[in-house]
């Protein structure tokens, strides 16, 4: 009797020995913060880069993206288009979900039924699949309402679920932000992914461990991630300088010449394919927000105008950015296909000019209005709205200026609950399409899911449904420019500039930093 | 012998405790410049940093003016958004000031009042509200006063003015989430106050129980009530910044002392040290010289200390 607790002891330190050496032998745990959280872990409720970067870990797309960003086999290993709005796709066979359950053709068909429900966000994606038919257990059928040439790179943010495990849990729809409707898909996961989702405490940690089912090799050894939201800058530093955290981002690009100082980290940068703007409620009869009653500036071209030539676009990228952006004409950046550099041309920034176009278009003494604006989510976001409300001043308009947590302003912005707000975009398919498609033509069905100020012009409309068919390049490239040239013209919205992509790491864990702020886990080696 | 009230108090043993306590004459002229600087600030501060107008941010981060490319015209140096830190320092104070003081009076007043009822009248409804305060009590000020503006935010109508909606949030959070320990403190004075013989004598004359309560408990109840609420000037400013540091308090264009730590410390790593430490400084010095002054006025106002 006496000696049992003493062995009991020993049976412990043995258990949690082998558990270490264990841990030790089979992989590494990378532990991950970034400056926001991934909002839900539903892969279909938001359309952000974290939150399917995140949710990209343990859910998957039918077609993939490679280290160079080009599309390869996912869930589907082999793809056709048999007619011009007919996509067949072969489905990976062997692929079981995390609950065991086989992936088949009824997955693919219910999810994309998901993505496509108004509630979820990923309608710029699925929105033009009229019908999704299963031709058999591991083949299905896509039948869009226009040819769509690049259906495939549409596909690769759009993540499959499992039917029988939506349906048994109640989240057959969408987690719906904008109306606040919540589901167990926003705290549980049920992917195919080379990560299953262990814990989720929302705004804290989240826990991943390796789905050691994957059917695919996995290059990297992490086998379990912890991902901690850190929002502040210093704190998020602080965390990687002591070795608490092993790889986050962004980099606060005050900190960046010191901490490349620092012999234990290593900070990598690169150009990001996300462009930053501004964009205006240009739809409403009178705006939500504002002094101006009964009618609408911003329906006003030389009220955008005079926005656009109030911002000293200079001074934020030097002042706020430390020269870590590069300022735009355009909503894309280059190296997304359909850039044009010869229409990269700004506007000059002139303050008389834009107190001119205001006086003209009846606003002598400028007016009053909200601005809204996340202080979690791109690089200084908070930052540049501030100095943008400053700018704005001195042509006399007056911003109540609404900087927040990304978690409050998705939801407001994406119901379009705002005059005047700030927003950033990568197109997921590299491709200008997407970018007109998503956020600059006109909302209707899926099409302009995010272009929330509803900035409408029919001839751009008819260029984005043009674009979107036409498969010889030259034409296509033809029209998109022709098609940026109109928005640029019409200052539908106002770009300001690309931003840089800084991660910040521990020297010993190597990355695949992509051009798109993906962070693919998989791909990550500790050494 | 003066017989004015000022008179009557330089007289007093207040004031004579006072002349003889070196800190709290220190205390005292320490918060008097800060108050004073917050209320003159927009006489006395060389810009206006709530006019985004005068604001460019080719004059951000400049260091202060003793230091190597400082700026005479920035004495303690701009922040990230070409705004002068002294001018900041000023006009923040008098956010801090306004929320701290008015939120200590509406507390003070929500509980004093609650206070009164529930000592002097018993019962139920003195149950009732001891309840309430016992369950307030159990949670954390600052939780209290996180909730209360999340739930104020979201409920009022949407065009409300946002900086005066982020004020008044702020003052009516901070103040319910503070109410408890005057109401408190003022029931059990009360309690004790009236069985005692005036009161008793004032009820068999018929005078009414508002009066009583007013009149006649009220002024032997307030001494405690003015100590806690001095300190509480000082928590109540603590709590605005712990606020605004966590981005729920007042809009960043026109920043509180809290905004401004906040703005600083994402700074602390980079060398710009002069955005947290100012206003860090000044936060500190405008709460210590407070809480010094009801320190010595709880003293003071002891008689068993006499």
């Amino acid at each position: 009797m006496k000696h049992r607790p003493i062995r009991l002891a020993a049976t412990l330190a043995l258990t949690a020995l082998a558990a270490l050496t264990l841990g030790t032998a089979h992989g590494k745990t990378l532990r991950f913060a970034d400056q926001g959280d991934a909002i839900s872990m539903d892969p279909h409720s938001l359309n952000e880069t974290l939150q399917l970067t995140f949710t990209g870990a343990v859910y998957e797309p039918l077609v993939l993206r490679d280290r160079k960003l080009a599309v390869t086999p996912g869930l589907a290993t082999d793809w056709k288009q048999a007619s011009p709005t007919s996509w067949q796709f072969k489905l990976r066979r062997g692929v079981t979900f995390h609950d065991g359950q086989p992936f088949t053709a009824d997955d693919v068909v219910f999810s994309i039924g998901r993505a496509n429900d108004p509630g979820g966000d990923m309608r710029g994606y699925v929105g033009q699949i009229k019908e999704v038919r299963k031709l058999d257990d591991y083949t299905v059928e896509m039948v869009t309402t226009v040819p769509l040439p690049i259906l495939p790179e549409m596909l690769t943010g759009v993540y499959m679920m499992s039917r029988a495990w939506c349906e048994a849990n109640g989240a057959a729809k969408p987690v719906d932000k904008r109306k606040g409707q919540e589901n167990i898909a926003s705290v549980r996961a049920n992917g195919t992914g080379p990560y299953r989702l262990r814990a989720r405490e929302p705004g804290v940690r989240t826990v991943l461990v390796r789905n050691q089912n994957y059917w695919d090799k996995v290059d990297g050894n992490v086998t379990e991630v912890v991902f901690t939201p850190i929002g502040n800058d210093a704190t998020r530093v602080a965390a990687l300088k002591s070795g608490e955290i092993d790889l986050m981002q962004p980099v606060p690009i005050q900190d960046v010449e010191r901490l490349k100082q620092d012999p234990n980290l290593r900070i990598m940068q690169g150009p990001e394919l996300r462009t930053i703007f501004l964009g205006m409620d240009s739809k409403r009869d009178e705006l939500l927000f504002s002094s101006v009653k009964g009618k609408n500036p911003f329906k006003d071209k030389r009220v955008r105008q005079a926005f656009f030539q109030a911002i000293d676009i200079e001074a934020i990228r030097t002042r706020i950015m430390r020269n870590a952006a590069t300022p735009t004409n355009l909503m894309i950046a280059p190296g997304v296909n359909g850039f044009d550099a010869a229409l990269n041309k700004r506007l000059p920034y002139d303050v008389e000019a834009a107190r001119k176009l205001l006086a003209e278009a009846g606003y002598p003494n400028g007016f009053e209005v909200k601005m809204n604006c996340p202080n979690d989510r791109y690089v200084n976001d908070g930052e540049i709205c501030q100095a943008v409300a400053a700018m704005l001043a001195r042509v006399g308009v007056k911003i109540n200026l609404e900087a927040e947590s990304k978690a409050t302003y998705f939801p407001k912005v994406l119901s379009r609950n705002t005059s005047f707000y700030l927003l950033g975009w990568t197109p997921a398919t590299y491709d200008a399409h997407n970018v007109m498609y998503n956020i600059m033509a006109t909302p209707q069905a899926g099409q302009g899911v995010f272009n929330l100020g509803s900035y409408s012009n029919p001839k751009f409309d008819e260029l984005t449904a043009r674009v979107g068919s036409e498969t010889d390049q030259a034409r296509r490239s033809a029209m998109i420019a022709e098609a940026m040239k109109l928005h640029a013209e019409d200052f539908g919205h106002i770009p300001l500039h690309q931003q840089a992509l800084a991660w910040g790491m521990r020297k010993n864990v190597e990355v695949v930093q992509l051009a798109d702020n993906f962070v693919f886990f998989k791909w990550i080696t500790i050494r | 012998m003066t017989t004015t009230a000022l008179g009557r108090f330089l007289d007093g043993d207040v004031f004579h405790s006072f002349r003889n306590s070196p800190v709290a004459i220190v205390a005292a002229v320490v918060a008097g410049i800060l108050i004073l600087g917050a209320v003159l600030a927009p006489w006395i501060s060389p810009h206006n940093p709530f006019d985004l107008k005068t604001l460019d941010l080719n004059n951000s981060l400049i260091p202060p003016a003793w230091v190597e490319q400082g700026n005479p015209a920035y004495p303690l140096g701009t922040d990230d958004q070409g705004r002068d830190v002294l001018s900041t320092i000023l006009y923040g104070s008098r956010i801090s000031l306004l929320v701290g003081v008015a939120s200590v009076v509406l507390a003070m007043g929500l509980g004093i009042g609650l206070g009164l009822l529930s000592g002097y009248l018993g019962g139920r409804l003195d149950a009732f509200i001891m309840r309430v305060a016992d369950v307030q009590l159990s949670f954390p000020a600052i939780l209290i006063a996180l909730l209360i503006n999340g739930v104020a935010r979201a409920a009022l109508p949407r065009d409300t003015d946002i900086d005066t909606m982020a004020l008044g949030v702020l003052i009516g959070s901070i103040a319910l989430a503070n109410w408890v320990q005057y109401a408190r403190t003022v029931r059990g004075s009360t309690m004790v106050e009236k069985n005692r013989e005036y009161v008793q004598a004032a009820r068999v004359i018929g005078v009414s129980p508002l009066t009583i309560m007013v009149r006649h408990v009220l002024p032997n109840v307030l001494g405690p009530v003015l100590v806690i609420a001095t300190i509480n000037i000082a928590t109540a400013i603590i709590t605005e910044a712990t606020l605004s540091f966590l981005g729920v308090g007042v809009p960043p264009t026109s920043p509180s002392l809290g905004t401004m730590i906040n703005t600083g410390n994402n700074f602390l790593y980079s060398g710009e040290w002069w955005l947290v430490v100012f206003p860090g400084a000044a936060l500190v010095l405008l709460c210590m010289s407070v809480n010094l002054l009801g320190d010595w006025l709880r003293d003071a106002l002891n008689p068993k200390l006499q």
